[in-house]
């Protein structure tokens, strides 16, 4: 294609683009750079049904003056991306003075935010991805050999985890998983200990999560490999089954060389979908022990009251980085492919 | 299940006008339109304020359990989407912050004649809003439990642990104890209680920096943890709602929830042997203190500053006929302690009057104090599943609290 008709076919799109992603992006980044103006407190008396006491409240109108002079608030640099609530690199030279072994810093660090939130987002990432393509494949390979009759409802019934909203899918998963859910009841007679709890310990609320992340994502990469099955060249897989190929061979030798570029595909989608994993946590009530770098970010808009924007913004900026991070190899692979078949 | 579902998701009650019919509250034109928090007493009250407003008024409310995660947001839009919110001397502070709410003198004296003296919740000598009910959690307990084992009605949180161990030996059943300790607001509620109870206080005096990483304040997580280990092991996903579900579940013999709870305990809904069982007592004090571990709270009317005079006029007359109807009141004297005049209260009013009386705390109400509650939420987890030390926990509160106190600019 040439590039001046090239550059027309994708102006449309790389304009919305600018418009609804990148320019969003640079108003994050910018908002990321300044914190709050100072709150200018005074003191009044308060009187409510219980008594009158003297208190301090914000002087609205000294603070509204002030934020009128920098309604960005205050410049702050890097500051907020430093802080313990982020980077934390203050506290993370503290640790590694302080600790006597090894195990002992793992611990404070794993213990700042931050880095709890970095810690199950990567564990649901790579817990979640492989098995996801695993499954995805063998229910396409097994769903393409079924009679042409029944395939359009077990399809149907297959992709269903997808369409269920995230939330709601999560809350039934939720009431199930209770003690006295049928999920919940069956795995405590199951085990014989009638205290267990899929909700109480951190590691089973993390294996919970994981469970659904993998119900709710194999369907996508399911109906992927399906696709992707039908272009499969059905010369190359007779000739196979002629020469005595066994049905593993086949789909080892001719099936899976086929859809490779495909597996990368859902991979690349997979990880940037369960990088920022975030309805499963509210869904399953999972605050306390599972956080995410999303649910961090919610967390700083709806922290009790008061949106921390500043904060908020530099997590999202560490996620975009954590992202192209994480994508930087399959991509680079990608690419190398592309550039080998030209 | 049912209420669960409400309490998860939104809800939405709205009607649509209907033409021919008037208004007892004089509401003629304006549209009002309520936030409000979710639980069975608002839901009365404002069953009472919509009837107030008349069929034909253009009347919505939104009840939400995540109120004050919305109300700023949605307030400081201009026009705001809300033209009222019901607020507590907790969720007040951070609209007070903003500006969000506006001075009510004018419309108290044109339309709260009704209204007692002790309603009108005055900030540096302006009324800002109008409360309508007394609120503070308390214990809860079934009677024949206690009877059976030869219990007496716990005081201290100490003889609450002692009776809670004492049904759990005696195979009553697993989890005789329950509290709100879901990871959020409602953790850091317990705690909020528990140190106050303790005698402690939040801040260093006349500054905003934070002071929970003492003696107290570890005392105050001890008593949380022994609490929860006599909990549903699941208690760190239990809010309020679902709390009172294992309560009417007959899953627990004690708890500390809130008086207005009564509203749904109590009502000829579900298992009437448990509801009949079920007896309310004073908050118990603990560590030896004089004063419950609880705080005193009050609700009432709020009214934003970005909505339009004539919204705000209806909203408030609507509200507040409510607030001063000695009706609404007197058929529901267990739903709550209602401050309207001419109430009589009902049998369930007792703890909350027993708590003022013994000097239990109002929640604290300084502007930065829900920053410090939010840090309280998020970071006791980890040491009420024995991953961490007390003091470690309570040094991650104050960390976590001076850095966005930091970015709020408070510090």
């Amino acid at each position: 294609m040439p590039h001046k008709t090239f550059f027309w076919f994708i102006f449309p799109t790389g304009l919305a683009m600018i418009l609804f992603i990148g320019l969003p992006i640079v108003s994050s980044f910018f908002q990321s750079l300044h914190i709050e103006t100072q709150q200018v407190l005074m003191e009044v008396e308060n009187c409510d049904p219980f008594g009158c006491q003297t208190n301090v409240r914000v002087d609205v109108e000294a603070t509204d003056k002030l934020r009128e002079e920098n309604p960005l608030g205050r410049f702050n640099g890097f500051g907020t991306y430093l802080d313990r609530n982020h980077l934390a690199f203050d506290e993370i030279g503290e640790a590694w003075n302080i600790s006597s072994s090894m195990g002992e810093f793992k611990d404070i660090v794993l213990n700042l935010p931050f880095y709890k939130a970095l810690l199950f987002t990567l564990t649901f990432c790579f817990a979640v991805t492989p098995p996801v393509i695993f499954l995805g494949f063998i229910v396409a390979l097994s769903i393409n050999t079924l009679a042409k009759s029944i395939k359009g409802l077990i399809v149907f019934g297959t992709i269903l985890p997808m369409i269920v909203t995230p939330l709601i899918g999560s809350l039934v998963l939720f009431w199930m998983i209770d003690s006295q859910g049928i999920i919940g009841a069956s795995i405590q007679i199951l085990f014989d200990d009638p205290n267990l709890s899929l909700k109480a310990s951190s590691n089973l609320t993390w294996i919970t999560l994981i469970i659904y992340g993998i119900w709710h994502n194999t369907p996508f990469a399911f109906v992927v490999f399906y696709a992707a099955l039908q272009t499969v060249p059905q010369d190359p897989i007779e000739a196979a089954y002629i020469d005595g190929a066994s049905r593993f061979q086949r789909v080892r030798y001719i099936v899976i060389p086929h859809l490779y570029p495909v597996a990368t595909f859902i991979m690349l989608i997979c990880l940037m979908d369960n990088f920022r994993v975030f309805e499963p946590i509210i869904g399953f009530s999972a605050e306390g022990v599972a956080q995410s770098l999303s649910w961090m970010i919610y967390q700083d808009l709806r922290n009790e009251n008061k949106m921390l924007f500043g904060s908020a913004g530099a997590t999202s900026m560490l996620t975009i980085l954590g992202i192209a991070i994480l994508l930087t190899p399959v991509l680079i692979r990608t690419w190398k492919e592309f550039r080998t078949e030209r | 299940m049912k209420k669960l579902l409400i309490a998860l998701l939104f809800s939405f009650v709205s009607a649509s006008a209907f033409a021919g019919s008037h208004s007892p509250c004089g509401v003629t034109n304006g549209s009002i339109n309520i936030l409000a928090n979710e639980f069975t007493t608002y839901r009365i009250f404002m069953d009472e304020v919509k009837s107030c407003a008349g069929p034909d008024a253009d009347f919505n409310v939104t009840h939400s359990v995540d109120h004050n995660k919305l109300q700023v947001a949605a307030l400081s839009a201009n026009p705001a989407e809300f033209s009222a919110k019901l607020v507590t001397n907790g969720s007040i502070t951070p609209l007070m912050n903003d500006g969000l709410i506006r001075p009510l003198d004018d419309l108290v004296a044109k339309y709260g004649a009704n209204l007692n003296e002790n309603q009108k919740i005055t900030i540096d000598g302006k009324i800002y809003a109008v409360a309508f009910m007394a609120n503070a959690q308390h214990l809860w307990y079934r009677e024949s439990i206690l009877n059976d084992l030869g219990i007496d009605v716990p005081s201290t949180y100490e003889e609450v642990i002692a009776a809670a161990e004492k049904i759990k030996a005696a195979g009553v059943m697993p989890n005789p104890y329950a509290g709100a300790f879901k990871s959020g607001w409602n953790l850091g509620q317990e705690f909020v209680n528990m140190y106050l109870g303790h005698g402690g206080e939040f801040f260093k005096s006349g500054s905003a920096q934070p002071n929970v990483n003492n003696e107290k304040g570890v005392a105050a997580l001890n008593v949380i943890k022994k609490l929860t280990e006599l909990s549903n092991p699941d208690f760190l996903t239990q809010d309020t709602n679902a709390v009172k579900e294992e309560w009417e579940s007959g899953n627990v013999a004690l708890m500390h929830v809130w008086n207005s709870g009564a509203a749904s305990l109590l009502d000829d809904e579900g298992d009437q042997a448990i509801k009949a069982d079920t007896r309310l007592a004073p908050s118990p004090s603990v560590g030896g203190g004089s004063k419950p571990a609880t705080t005193l709270w009050w609700d009432g009317i709020g009214i934003s500053t970005n909505t339009s005079d004539e919204n705000a006029e209806a909203s408030f007359r609507a509200l507040v006929g409510a607030a001063s109807s000695s009706e609404l009141a007197n058929d529901n004297p267990n739903a709550t302690v209602w401050l309207i005049k001419g109430y009589t209260p009902g049998d369930t009013a007792g703890p909350v009057v027993d708590a003022a009386n013994r000097g239990a705390t109002p929640y604290p109400s300084f502007p930065h104090m829900s920053l410090m509650h939010g840090a309280l939420s998020s970071e006791l987890v980890e040491f009420l599943q024995g991953n961490e030390s007390a003091e470690k926990a309570l040094a991650d509160v104050e960390a976590a609290y001076v850095a966005k106190a930091t970015e709020q600019g408070f510090l």
